[in-house]
């Protein structure tokens, strides 16, 4: 595996992993991988590093909905405009355009169902291209970024095995 | 009274020397292991899934004495396509509990009583007393760090090889990782077709070979009717607790086995056959995976060792790494156990070629193997 690829999936496993472990675990230098991280930055592979919150565990209200959005365009307005324009709010956590029965899937989080509710009618529904919006409220999360919330990561190996 | 008499036979396999470790090791706390030979990994979901459902469907009954069909035909299709190994899924297939089972029933059925059993030193714990239970005559041909634990011409010389009658192999290397490339099988090919010795190849690590392919023995001039591989689902596919393995080579020997394992055993465990051929019709890239781990943890390991000062070649196979250390290995392991709460395998465990050697596991996860590294600086500190 050439060995930007190879860092990366180093950090999609643990993206708080220091330069001196990554260097041990690619056989690159640590110049070596900073640079390749800066390219990789750079050059806007990586876009970003984020934690995997299980939220049920901190005491806050948070809520989050999977929001269906259909759309309409014209000669002026193209999916690309209508989705910077969908971005750029805060709570919109992702943004998706998908094939099947809708346009967009947009993931949006904030401190309570109510404060989603009035965002989608107050500033989703009201962009002019946005003809329709079905919202899902999340209800429990199983599994976040590869990491299942409820899984177990007892060892139930033997200590010693031949 | 003595209520049961047992063998002699029996009484010749000494118990094993993993056995004192494991305890010291479930007496405490606080212990890393990096004494376990099996990965840390659950076996892949889909292979799982597989299991489940065809218990769903009932199918819980014994399986052909050589194991399904479809299995074996999957198997064979698999080794072509990988390893260049064709076999016929009819005759020279056999689906075995694990290759525990395939090389025990290998042993029985090719070895003769006083049979000389030439086998690498070190290597796997269950070679020697599989060969001692079959009447035949272990020979250890010891190998050397400074040939990377490969076996060679002149090691098989000076072992006697030349009188032995069997000769098995085990590379990927359980304890030392060391890997043998074609050029480095190519002589012990010679060897064998000269002294005319059968060779059981224990194939089991070959998917976790780092930087290059594995090349199977039976692949060279003249091997593949000399030769029995072994290989399974333990390793690569991180099913271990399925038991489930095959043995691959010419009719007449794995008919011979199947006269024993139709008694023995009848038929490998059904859901575990169930698990293996959705492994190998789906599951390819889950190993892909896993292997990508092993290798980054690997280097990890190796350049943590390096730092320390701690001598240890490049191995290149399994998940494991075989760093020479201070002093003799059992007294080193039993301190670090002690001091610093890590568990690990001394060398001489598999055999007199190991002295002086520890086996270290990476079949944990990186934070694991992080911290058992701080604990072994600080012990050799
Ligand atoms: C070299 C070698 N062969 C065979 C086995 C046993 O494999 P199985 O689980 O298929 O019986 C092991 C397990 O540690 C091993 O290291």
């Amino acid at each position: 595996m050439e060995p930007k690829r190879e860092l990366l999936e180093a950090l999609c496993a643990n993206a708080r992993t220091d330069t001196a472990d990554l260097a041990r675990q690619t056989g690159l230098s640590e110049s070596e991988v900073e640079a390749a991280i800066a390219d990789l930055e750079g050059e806007g592979t990586i876009r970003g590093y984020q934690a995997i919150v299980d939220w049920e565990e901190v005491d806050e209200d948070h809520a989050r909905a999977a929001v269906e959005l259909n759309v309409t365009l014209d000669r002026e307005t193209g999916y690309a405009e209508v989705s910077e324009r969908l971005a750029k709010f805060p709570e919109v956590s992702s943004l998706h355009l998908v094939s099947g029965n809708y346009d967009f899937l947009m993931i949006v989080e904030a401190s309570s169902v109510r404060r989603i509710s009035r965002f989608v009618s107050e500033k989703v529904a009201p962009v002019p291209e946005v003809t329709q919006t079905v919202t899902h409220f999340v209800m429990e999360t199983y599994k976040e970024g590869g990491i299942e919330m409820n899984g177990d990561d007892d060892d139930d190996r033997l200590s010693v095995s031949p | 009274m003595v209520l049961v008499k047992t063998s002699e036979r029996v009484g010749r396999v000494p118990p094993s020397g993993i056995r004192k470790f494991f305890e010291l090791a479930e007496e405490r706390e606080d212990v890393i292991s990096l004494g376990v030979g099996e990965p840390d990994f659950s076996a892949p979901w889909a292979a799982r899934d597989a299991a489940i459902a065809s218990l769903e469907r009932g199918q819980t009954s014994y399986t052909a004495n050589r194991g399904m069909r479809e299995l074996r035909e999957a198997i064979a299709d698999h080794c072509a396509d990988r390893y260049d190994l064709d076999y016929d899924p009819g005759e020279e297939v056999l689906v075995t509990t694990g290759v525990s089972e395939g090389v025990d029933v290998a042993l029985r059925a090719l070895v003769d009583p006083g049979d000389r059993v030439a086998m690498v030193d070190p290597s796997y714990v269950s070679y020697r007393p599989g060969v001692l239970l079959a009447d035949g005559e272990p020979l250890p041909v010891r190998t050397r760090e400074e040939e990377h634990f490969r076996l060679t011409y002149d090691a098989l010389q000076r072992a006697g090889a030349s009188e032995a009658d069997l000769l098995i192999l085990c590379y990927p290397n359980n304890p030392t990782g060391a890997v043998m490339r074609e050029e480095h099988l190519e002589p012990v090919a010679e060897f064998c077709r000269e002294h005319d010795l059968r060779v059981l190849s224990d194939e089991i690590y070959a998917d976790l070979t780092y930087e290059g392919e594995h090349t199977s023995i039976a692949t060279l001039d003249g091997m593949r009717e000399r030769t029995i591989v072994f290989n399974g689902f333990s390793k690569a596919y991180a099913m271990t607790g399925l038991r489930l393995g095959y043995a691959l080579g010419p009719a007449e020997g794995i008919s011979a086995m199947n006269r024993i394992h139709q008694y023995s055993m009848l038929s490998a465990p059904t859901t575990a056959q169930h698990a293996a051929l959705e492994a190998l019709e789906s599951c390819e890239e889950d190993v892909e995976e896993m292997v990508r781990a092993f290798n980054r943890r690997r280097r990890f390991v190796l350049s943590r060792f390096s730092e320390m000062g701690l001598d240890c070649f490049e191995a290149k196979g399994a998940f494991y790494v075989f760093p020479e250390v201070p002093g003799n290995d059992g007294t080193f392991a039993e301190g670090l156990l002690e001091e610093q709460g890590v568990a690990v395998v001394p060398g001489s465990v598999f055999g007199g070629a190991g002295e002086g050697h520890l086996r270290i596991s990476y079949a944990s996860g990186l934070p694991q193997l992080k911290e058992a590294m701080n604990r072994m600086e600080a012990f050799l500190a």
